[in-house]
């Protein structure tokens, strides 16, 4: 990686306008962070060191916040998200099963992307929808109720898109 | 011109994941296709607490609740119900019976109590107005000109109000420290990172009457002397943050919230900030670290954050259940608030009652109410008709709660002193079919993943145990390791710096006392009692039950299932990969798990 003014700049004119609607709030760096990941699906280094640039953090410090929140990427994920629920309700209903039957059928781990970059399998926390135990999401939409059989279906469902 | 009819549908994160969108927009179109936009009101509401059911509507004034309704019932409610007046039967919730039961008839709803969840499913969250007309900011009218800031702190203190978020701190002695602090700036802030896995009181809450919470924030800014309130939330939940910005902007519309509250002198807004996955800023001082941007760490308490908080301010943090009880305190005063519950806990709780049971839910009811009473009247028993084997509340930081002790009262004290917690409000509860090592096991794996790893006995000690519950799962444990693992829970709770670490090995204290057999079955002999340890299981086929039909063969996902049709199949032990989709399948109980 060399300096930042090699390379091509790749936040947005959005992300710019957020920074700057945000940078004299104190503890803006999640904030921005969550703005950066909601466009590109991750943190990108590249933005990692544009943001460091504009709100004067050392780029260290950035990195510290990103690994140590779940949430934050560093990799780019797969064009179609899965998401397995692994909350408790989830856990006792058959949670680890659909994680089993995803790389089953995908041929890959967990927080891997496939090799043609479509899917990519993620195990989250409770997404608070117990009542629907197990619960998939993928780019977002919920499944629930996710029998090993419609977990298959839910895949190829999206194998296309 | 007045509607004839309303028509509340549940918008709440489960009901519309189960297509309760499409429902909606299905109703909205019906609606005008028919001609009866302008006698039916079509309402968004909150969570009716039911999600088992979902989605849910309930159309007013009869009451009709109806269950599972799907975007394809929309022109049969609007024809029949609507314009006929005549009730889809076969919605209603008790189809067997015949008749409209009421919300206030079903079994899930009638030990229930509702204060926190008293506008959720009934008024649409999206229009301040509706929260307005039932009796919203009322409260905050009174605390500016009726009543003088010690009023409002002895008022809590009356009340008996404790904090939600697991502890049970007195709210009003929080906000005594907070006010009585001679400072320049002072905080207010809310906890909404429901971090704990199978547990979603606070989502619903934010989501259905966001407006409670800016309200009782706006209170204890007024009453402590701040003038700047955050509210830290899962950025998870997509839902709830964008009904609280949309509250956020209606309050400031409305003078509500913003310079000059109600034309007095006082100011107070509120800013929403993201949290982004990390369990232990439940932790109040890893919160505040983490709304100044930074790692959330925890540090050492005292100093609590009342005294020296956000930004080295006092700051009053509760969680969002704590504040949405506040304006009914004021409003209805102290004597009301503590006539409900127990003598040490006033009030009612939220729980997310999920697992295997038949009626999962959001559910609130009083204090002292029984486990018995939550689980069989309200829970409607475990599904499936398996074996009640225990009730799990605390999260990752509590414990079980067996058989023997479900007519124990609920309150924070009988939790504790039966080896579990009050904790947020998750209850998990567990039949016979699930394993108790399995669990723990679980619940170590979580707070390992989510321990900060500043302080030595959290960080080593979490680890430790999880690997030793893991070997115990695989059939390699010894009985050393339960000394080992006693020994280490003790230090964990002695020495960690802060909350999480101090209460993770809670699940192994409380299952070790209780299911002791259990742990010695994977020892001594070898197997898991539940038949859930992988390692532990082996499926094999009963040739004189196998009938043939390869039911089991085609459902097995790996293909290691062999046999000619109509004659015995025969499970290749190499390639097994235990999942148990065969046992599931057979239907001669020709596979036995053992």
């Amino acid at each position: 990686m060399t300096a930042v003014a090699e390379n091509e700049k790749i936040l947005t004119p959005e992300i710019d306008a957020f920074i700057a609607k945000w940078i004299d709030k104190p503890g803006n760096l999640i904030m921005v962070l969550h703005r950066v990941q909601e466009e590109f699906g991750y943190i990108p280094r590249q933005a990692a060191f544009e943001v460091a640039a504009a709100l004067d953090i050392p780029v260290a410090k950035i990195y510290g916040v990103i690994t140590f929140y779940h949430f934050f990427k560093l990799t780019k994920p797969g064009k179609n998200r899965i998401a397995v629920c692994m909350g408790t309700a989830c856990y006792l209903k058959g949670g680890q099963n659909l994680i089993d039957e995803c790389e089953r059928k995908l041929g890959v781990g967990l927080n891997t992307v496939t090799e043609d970059g479509e899917f990519s399998v993620e195990a989250v926390r409770c997404i608070g929808c117990c009542g629907l135990a197990p619960v998939v999401t993928v780019n977002g939409e919920v499944f629930g109720g996710v029998s090993n059989k419609q977990m298959v279906k839910i895949i190829e469902q999206f194998e296309d898109k | 011109m007045a509607y004839k009819n309303y028509i509340l549908v549940c918008a709440g994160t489960a009901c519309e994941s189960s297509n309760g969108i499409a429902l909606y927009e299905e109703l909205e179109k019906e609606l005008k296709a028919q001609g009866v936009d302008a006698e039916a009101q079509l309402v968004k509401t909150g969570c009716f607490g039911f999600c088992e059911q979902g989605p849910i509507v309930k159309i007013l004034p009869d009451e009709s609740f109806y269950v599972k309704v799907g975007p394809e019932h929309a022109k049969e409610i609007v024809s029949e119900h609507i314009i006929k007046g005549r009730k889809v039967e076969a919605l209603l919730y008790d189809k067997g019976q015949k008749k409209s039961l009421q919300a206030a008839e079903i079994g899930f709803y009638q030990k229930q109590q509702r204060i926190v969840l008293r506008n959720c499913g009934v008024i649409n969250p999206e229009y301040i107005d509706e929260y307005i007309a039932r009796e919203g900011y009322a409260a905050l009218e009174k605390v500016l000109f009726d009543m003088t800031p010690d009023q409002v702190v002895e008022e809590l203190l009356a009340a008996g109000l404790r904090g939600r978020g697991g502890a049970g701190f007195p709210t009003g002695l929080k906000w005594k420290f907070t006010k009585n602090v001679d400072s320049d700036q002072k905080y207010i802030v809310c906890n909404a990172d429901e971090g704990d896995p199978g547990a979603y009181m606070d989502r619903s809450t934010c989501e259905g009457d966001p407006h409670s919470v800016l309200e009782a924030m706006t209170i204890a800014g007024h009453t402590v002397g701040a003038n700047q309130g955050y509210i830290y939330i899962r950025a998870e939940y997509p839902l709830a943050i964008k009904r609280l910005n949309n509250a956020i902007d209606q309050a400031r519309e409305y003078g509500l919230l913003g310079d000059n509250i109600l034309g007095t002198d006082f100011c107070f807004d509120i800013e929403l900030r993201l949290g982004a996955g990390a369990f232990v800023c439940g932790e109040e001082t890893a919160l505040l670290a983490s709304i100044e941007g930074k790692r959330g760490m925890p540090i050492p308490r005292p100093p609590f954050p009342a005294v020296k908080g956000l930004w080295g301010k006092p700051t009053v943090i509760n969680n969002v259940e704590t504040w949405a009880n506040i304006p009914m305190i004021l409003l209805k005063g102290s004597a009301w608030f503590s006539s409900i519950g127990t003598e040490t806990t006033k009030g009612t709780k939220v729980f997310a009652l999920t697992g295997k049971i038949n009626n999962s839910g959001l559910i609130e009811v009083p204090m002292g109410t029984t486990l018995r009473e939550i689980i069989y009247d309200i829970g409607g028993g475990i599904s499936g008709d398996k074996k009640f084997k225990a009730a799990q509340t605390g999260g990752p930081s509590g414990g079980v709660i067996t058989e023997e002790f479900l007519d124990t009262p609920i309150d924070y004290e009988s939790l504790q002193s039966i080896g579990s917690m009050m904790g947020s409000g998750g209850m998990i509860v567990m039949d016979e079919d699930d394993c108790i090592v399995d669990v723990t096991k679980f619940y170590l794996e979580f707070t390992v993943d989510e321990s900060c790893g500043k302080c030595a006995p959290c960080r080593i000690g979490g680890r430790t145990c999880y690997n030793i519950l893991d070997k115990i799962t695989k059939g390699q444990g010894s009985l050393e390791d339960i000394d080992t693992l006693k020994t280490l829970a003790q230090a964990m709770r002695k020495a960690s710096l802060c909350g999480l670490g101090q209460t993770s090995p809670n699940p192994i204290m409380s299952t070790l006392h209780y299911f002791e057999d259990e742990y010695l079955a994977h020892i001594n002999d070898k197997t898991c009692p539940a038949g859930k340890c992988k390692d532990l299981l082996t499926y094999t086929i009963i040739e004189d039950k196998c009938i043939g039909c390869t039911a089991c063969a085609r459902v097995c996902p790996v293909n290691c299932i062999s046999g000619a049709v109509k004659e015995a199949h025969v499970i290749d032990q190499d390639q097994c990969i235990k999942c148990g989709q065969c046992f599931d399948k057979c239907k001669f109980d020709a596979i036995l798990k053992g």
